[in-house]
Parts: C-alpha cells; sequence; structure tokens
C-alpha cells in the first residue's frame, strides 16, 4: 500500500483510503508521537475522543466559555491537500487549529504579539477526511473559546 | 540533507497611515514532509516541516506561529500588523533540519 506525495491527491479508492487512515493513526498513537495521554486511549477511540484529549491538552481541562471567535472554512474542499481557513478572534493571546482525524490533528498556534493588527489568521491545512476543523482560542484573562467549522472533503490529503 | 530552494515570498504594503492596521501575507516552498508519506521504494519519508514562524516588526514582535504537520505543503500565512512608524518587517521560517530562512518588507507611515 502507498500513501500519496503531499502534493498529489489520493486516488485510491475510499475503502483503501479508510484502511489506510486507520494504520497511520495507530502508529502515530503506537509510537506516541502525540504523547502520553492520547497512548492511554484505546486504539479504537472515536475522533470525537480523540478531539477532547488535544483540546484539554491545550486548556488545561479548562472550562470553555462563549467568545468572539469564528473559524471561517469552505463547507466543500475538493482538495484535502490545501484547504483554506481562516480564525479570528479578537481579544485572544493565542489561537490553535485543530483537524481532529488527520494522523497528526495538530495544525498550528499562532501568537499574537503587541504589534499585531485584527487577531486573525488565514492558512491552509491539510484534511485527511470530512470533519470538524476545530479552533481554541485563549483569551487574554486565561479562558478559553471554542468554534468548529465542518468540512467535506472530497480528495483527502494523504498522510495527513 | 538536501537543502531546500525555499524562495520565502511576503507582501508588505509600501505606504501606510500612522496606526493603520496592514494586512501580511507571506509563502515559503517547503515540502513540509510529515513523517507518514511513503516513497517509491517502501520506506518512511523522515519528518522534515517549518515548524515555527516568526513575525517581528522593528524589533517588536507581531506574530509567532508554532506549526505542525497538518500545515499544508509550500505554507501560505496571511495576518494583519498595526504600525504606528516608518520600519521594516522581518520574517523568520524555522524548519527541522534547523535552516531558517528569512525575508522582509519596509512600510513608510505618514
Amino acid at each position: 500500500m502507498r500513501l500519496c506525495a503531499n502534493t498529489t491527491p489520493c486516488r485510491e479508492g475510499q475503502e483503501e483510503m479508510e484502511e489506510t487512515m486507520n494504520i497511520t493513526r495507530r502508529k502515530a498513537l503506537a509510537f506516541g508521537a502525540a504523547g502520553v495521554t492520547l497512548t492511554l486511549l484505546p486504539l479504537t477511540a472515536q475522533a470525537v475522543t480523540d478531539a477532547q484529549v488535544l483540546i484539554d491538552r491545550f486548556t488545561g481541562g479548562a472550562a470553555i466559555v462563549d467568545g468572539p471567535l469564528t473559524i471561517t472554512a469552505p463547507q466543500i474542499a475538493e482538495n484535502g491537500n490545501a484547504v483554506g481557513v481562516e480564525v479570528e478572534c479578537p481579544g485572544a493571546k493565542s489561537i490553535r487549529v485543530l483537524a481532529p482525524a488527520n494522523p497528526n490533528p495538530e495544525v498550528a498556534t499562532v501568537h499574537f504579539g503587541p504589534l499585531a493588527g485584527r487577531h486573525a489568521l488565514s492558512t491552509r491545512i491539510r484534511m485527511a477526511e470530512t470533519m470538524d476543523v476545530i479552533a481554541l482560542a485563549e483569551m487574554e484573562d486565561g479562558s478559553f473559546v471554542q468554534a468548529a467549522a465542518t468540512v467535506r472533503v472530497t480528495i483527502g490529503g494523504c498522510g495527513g | 540533507m538536501e537543502t531546500i530552494d525555499a524562495r520565502p515570498r511576503v507582501r508588505v504594503p509600501r505606504t501606510a497611515r500612522a496606526d493603520e492596521v496592514v494586512q501580511i501575507r507571506t509563502l515559503i516552498n517547503h515540502p513540509m514532509e510529515n513523517g507518514h508519506r511513503v516513497d517509491a521504494e517502501g520506506n518512511t519519508v523522515p519528518r522534515h516541516i517549518i515548524n515555527r514562524f516568526v513575525c517581528t516588526f522593528n524589533s517588536q514582535t507581531v506574530v509567532e506561529i508554532d506549526i505542525e504537520p497538518s500545515l499544508s505543503a509550500d505554507p501560505f500565512i496571511e495576518f494583519e500588523a498595526r504600525v504606528s512608524e516608518s520600519g521594516t518587517f522581518q520574517f523568520a521560517w524555522f524548519d527541522d533540519n534547523g535552516d531558517m530562512y528569512q525575508a522582509s518588507g519596509n512600510i513608510e507611515v505618514s
């Protein structure tokens, strides 16, 4: 079985694709690339559980409050190798972006400095399959805000 | 390790009014190998990504970004900065091999 190059769309069938994804996720878990908490989960853990672990790791388990965080992403992405995503949160110290169903769910964390204008970031991310992209913002007062956007991915960005 | 022809590109407005918020766009060529891809011989291609990006203006931080493997190849990053004086934006990208790529852009503030 062969994973696709990053720069070329995946041509394999959906079934084989899913199998590929499972194997890579297991590998990621087995080698503990993502940390101790994740390796303690059963290998069959649902993406939702994975997402919650990742969220807790960023927030330290703190409660999520309402806030002005927005995440903008296309409803349908034809190419999972590069999906344009924008996150914005006035008053945020930092914003983390997660793609929970990817083999490496973490995408990026932006820290805003004193000269940041609008506290926003636009970038392109990899998406292995259809999922909710999650944004988490840490506010100046130490509270956390969460937002998510569902993106339907037609052709996955293989290998995450 | 092969050296990457990264060719960083940045777009900074040439002029702005004092305290204006300006849009900054950056792009850099980088394969962003995520450590999962298998090559034609069946060997796993080792992880090699840009893991950090920093933008400063006159030595003060605008944004710092910790980057993980799920960012796309040839990372595109767009953000905004508030400028109160003329000066220089400095951009730096750091990758897993310890290489650093740099770019800069000047802005005239009136």
